[in-house]
C-alpha cells in the first residue's frame, strides 16, 4: 500500500497556480462556500476534531489557537500566513505557494469569516520573490471573481489580503518577530505575555498560521475535522508535508499521513528510496536546524507527533535532512551552530554569546590537539543555559540538534577531547 | 551596468507603496534593487526617513537586520551560494570553488568590472536540488562545473536566454 496521501497538495502541478477557474475546477473554494454557511464555532469545532497542529513547526493545537482568538471581543482583528520558511531543510511552503497558492488564501479566508477580519498579511520571506509574484498574481484573480474584497460570495463579508516581503532574517519565523516584521520594523521578537491573540499586529488580536495550517483548512471544512483526523494514526491525526533533503535518493516535498516510520520516509522506494552511491545512513536531523537529530537505531519509530516526542525527537517543520557515514557529526553541528551564530537576532545573551561559544568549541573538538581542558562540561553547561534561559525559540532550540546528536555521537565528541576541570587557560 | 539611481525614480517607488510607512522593508528591497549596484545608498535612506516620516536610525537598524540588505555597492548580480547544511553536504563547497575559479574572485569579493559579488546565504528553500545558487530572484539547483560556467557567461553577456532554462520553476 502506498505511504502517500494526496491531500492538500492535490491538484499541485496540475492547475494554472493563480487562476480560479482552474482552482475552481479541483474542488476549490468548497471550502468556503460551506463555511459561509456555518457558524464560526461549528468552525472551529472542525479545526477542532481534525487534530490539526501548527504545521509550521510549534505543532500548537490549531483549534484551541482558533477558539481562544474567536472569545477575545475586540476588533479589528487581523489574520495573519507565517510564509517565512527559513528553516533549512524545509520548502514545503514553497510548493504549496507556487503551485497551490488559491488553496492558502481560501484557508485565509475562511479565517477572516470566522474572526469577522478585514485584512489578511502573508508574510512571504524576501528570498520567495518569484513566489510573491505568483501570490500576488492569484490574490488579483480571486479579487476579480469575487473570493477576496467585498461581499464575498455575496454572503456579506469583506476581507482582503495584502503581500508583505521579509528581508533575510530567519528570526522573523517566529510569530511574534514576524509581526515586527510585518509592521515595517525589525524583526526582533516581543516578550510574550500577552499572546498575539490578544496583542498582536499593531497591537490588535492577531491570528498567526503557517501556510501548511491554512492550506489544511479548506478540506478540514469541506469534509469534516474527523475525516481529515482519520487519516492520520491514533496520535497524530492528519497528514503532513515532509521535505526530504541530503543524502536520500529521492528529494523533494511528499505528502505523507501521520504512522509511517522514520525507515519508511528515509529508504521507501515512493519517499526518500534510501541513501545514494552504496553509503550508509548516519543520522537525520528532522524539523529543521532547531530539531533533533536521530540515528539508525530510531529508524523504526512511527512518524506522529506522540511517537516522535516519546523517542526525543520532533516533528518539526517536516524538514527531513539526511546525512551518510562520510559526515563527521562535529562538523555538521559546526554548520548547524554557524547559522544559528548568524541568525541570531543578539538581543538575548544565552543566544547571542551561548551559539559563539558553542561554535568556537566544536571547532576545537574536531581538530585533534586542539582541545582544552573542560570543554566538554563547558559544551553541556552552554547548552543547558540556551535551551532553559533564552529569549524566544530561536535560542531555545538552537542547540538541541547538539543536544540529541550528543546521545548518539558520544565517542566522536571525545575523541579529540581532553581531559580535565577548565582552567585560566581555557577562557 | 544600469544607470545611477535618481531622487525621482526612489520618490516614484515610495508612491508606488502609498508612502506608507509600514511598507518600509519593500520599499528599500526595490531601491536596492533598482540601484544597480545592489545596495541602499545613505542619501536614500535619508530620503526615505523624511518622505515616510521614520527616524534614519530606524531604517539603519532595518538596512544592518536583514540579511539581504547591503549598504556598501555590490555587484550588479550577487551570487548567493547557500550554506545550510543540506546543501552544504552535497557539495557547496565545490560550488564556490567552481564560482570563484569562473569569476577570479574569491568568497566575498567583487569583480573588478562590478558585475558579480560571490557571496554565502543561509537557506533560500531550495534543498532538493542543493547545492544551489540564488541570483537575484532567480535561484539555480544541481549545480555543476558546466552549469557554472553558463551561468557565469550568461549574466557577464547578457544572455538570459542561455540560463533560462537552469531556473528552478518555483
Amino acid at each position: 500500500m502506498s505511504k502517500l496521501k494526496t491531500l492538500v497538495i492535490e491538484g499541485a502541478g496540475q492547475i494554472a497556480p493563480a487562476k480560479v477557474d482552474d482552482y475552481l475546477a479541483i474542488g476549490g473554494y468548497n471550502g468556503l462556500k460551506k463555511a459561509t454557511g456555518m457558524k464560526p464555532e461549528d468552525i472551529i469545532g472542525e479545526v477542532k476534531k481534525s487534530g490539526l497542529l501548527g504545521r509550521g513547526g510549534a505543532a500548537y493545537p490549531a483549534g484551541k489557537k482558533w477558539d481562544h482568538l474567536l472569545h477575545i471581543p475586540e476588533f479589528p482583528k487581523y489574520i495573519v500566513c507565517n510564509a517565512d520558511e527559513g528553516e533549512p531543510g524545509t520548502f514545503k511552503d514553497r510548493l504549496l505557494m507556487a503551485k497551490l497558492p488559491l488553496r492558502v488564501i481560501e484557508g485565509m479566508t475562511i479565517a477572516g469569516y470566522v474572526f469577522g477580519a478585514k485584512a489578511g498579511y502573508i508574510y512571504v520571506r524576501g528570498e520567495y520573490r518569484k513566489i510573491q509574484r505568483v501570490l500576488q498574481e492569484a490574490i488579483l484573480h480571486a479579487r476579480g471573481a469575487g473570493f477576496l474584497g467585498k461581499n464575498i460570495l455575496g454572503r456579506g463579508f469583506d476581507f482582503d489580503i495584502y503581500i508583505i516581503s521579509g528581508a533575510g532574517a530567519y528570526v522573523c519565523g517566529e510569530n511574534s518577530a514576524l509581526l515586527n516584521s510585518t509592521e515595517g520594523k525589525v524583526g526582533r521578537p516581543r516578550i510574550k505575555p500577552p499572546h498575539l491573540a490578544e496583542v498582536g499586529l499593531f497591537l490588535k488580536p492577531t491570528l498567526v498560521n503557517n501556510v501548511e495550517s491554512f492550506a489544511s483548512i479548506p478540506t478540514i471544512v469541506e469534509n469534516g475535522g474527523e475525516k481529515y483526523f482519520s487519516y492520520g494514526s491514533p496520535d497524530s491525526g492528519g497528514v503532513k508535508l515532509v521535505c526530504l533533503s541530503g543524502h536520500v535518493k529521492r528529494r523533494g516535498v511528499f505528502e505523507v499521513p501521520f504512522g509511517p516510520t522514520l525507515r519508511d520516509i528515509i529508504f521507501d522506494p515512493e519517499l526518500g528510496a534510501g541513501i545514494p552511491d552504496g553509503k550508509r545512513l548516519k543520522f537525520f536531523h528532522l524539523g529543521g536546524q532547531s530539531g533533533p537529530i536521530g540515528g539508525p537505531g530510531q529508524l523504526d519509530t512511527p512518524y506522529d507527533y506522540k511517537a516522535l516526542t516519546k523517542a526525543g525527537l520532533s516533528v518539526g517543520s517536516g524538514a527531513v535532512v539526511v546525512m551518510n557515514e562520510d559526515v563527521s557529526i562535529l562538523e555538521y553541528l559546526k554548520g548547524v551552530t554557524e547559522f544559528f551564530l548568524h541568525e541570531s537576532c543578539g538581543k538575548c545573551v544565552p543566544c547571542r554569546e551561548g551559539n559563539k561559544q558553542i561554535y568556537k568549541i566544536l571547532c576545537r573538538l574536531a581538530v585533534p590537539g586542539q582541545s582544552q581542558p573542560g570543554d566538554l562540561g563547558i559544551l553541556r553547561r552552554l547548552v543547558d543555559t540556551m535551551i532553559s534561559a533564552s529569549f524566544c525559540g530561536l535560542g531555545q532550540s538552537a542547540a538541541v540538534a547538539l543536544n540529541t546528536a550528543w546521545r548518539h555521537f558520544k565517542e566522536e565528541f571525545e575523541a579529540n577531547a581532553v581531559e580535565g576541570q577548565a582552567g585560566a587557560e581555557a577562557a | 551596468m544600469q544607470a545611477q539611481l535618481t531622487e525621482s525614480q526612489v520618490l516614484k517607488i515610495m508612491e508606488r507603496y502609498g508612502n506608507d510607512p509600514q511598507q518600509l522593508i519593500a520599499v528599500l528591497l526595490d531601491v536596492q534593487a533598482a540601484s544597480g549596484t545592489n545596495y541602499v545608498d545613505e542619501k536614500w535612506a535619508a530620503l526615505a526617513a523624511r518622505v515616510l516620516d521614520v527616524p534614519l536610525s530606524q531604517i539603519y537598524d532595518i538596512l544592518t537586520f536583514y540579511a539581504m540588505f547591503s549598504t556598501k555597492p555590490r555587484g550588479e548580480y550577487v551570487i548567493e551560494i547557500c550554506r545550510s547544511t543540506p546543501c552544504h553536504f552535497t557539495k557547496a563547497d565545490q560550488v564556490v570553488a567552481w564560482f570563484e575559479q569562473a569569476l577570479g574572485i574569491k568568497m566575498g569579493e567583487t569583480t573588478l568590472d562590478n558585475k558579480f559579488t560571490l557571496s554565502r546565504t543561509c537557506c533560500v528553500g531550495a534543498c532538493d536540488i542543493g547545492p544551489v545558487a540564488k541570483i537575484g530572484d532567480e535561484v539555480y539547483g544541481d549545480l555543476t562545473l558546466e552549469k557554472v560556467n553558463v551561468l557565469v557567461r550568461s549574466y557577464r553577456e547578457g544572455l538570459p536566454s542561455f540560463r533560462e532554462a537552469l531556473a528552478c520553476q518555483n
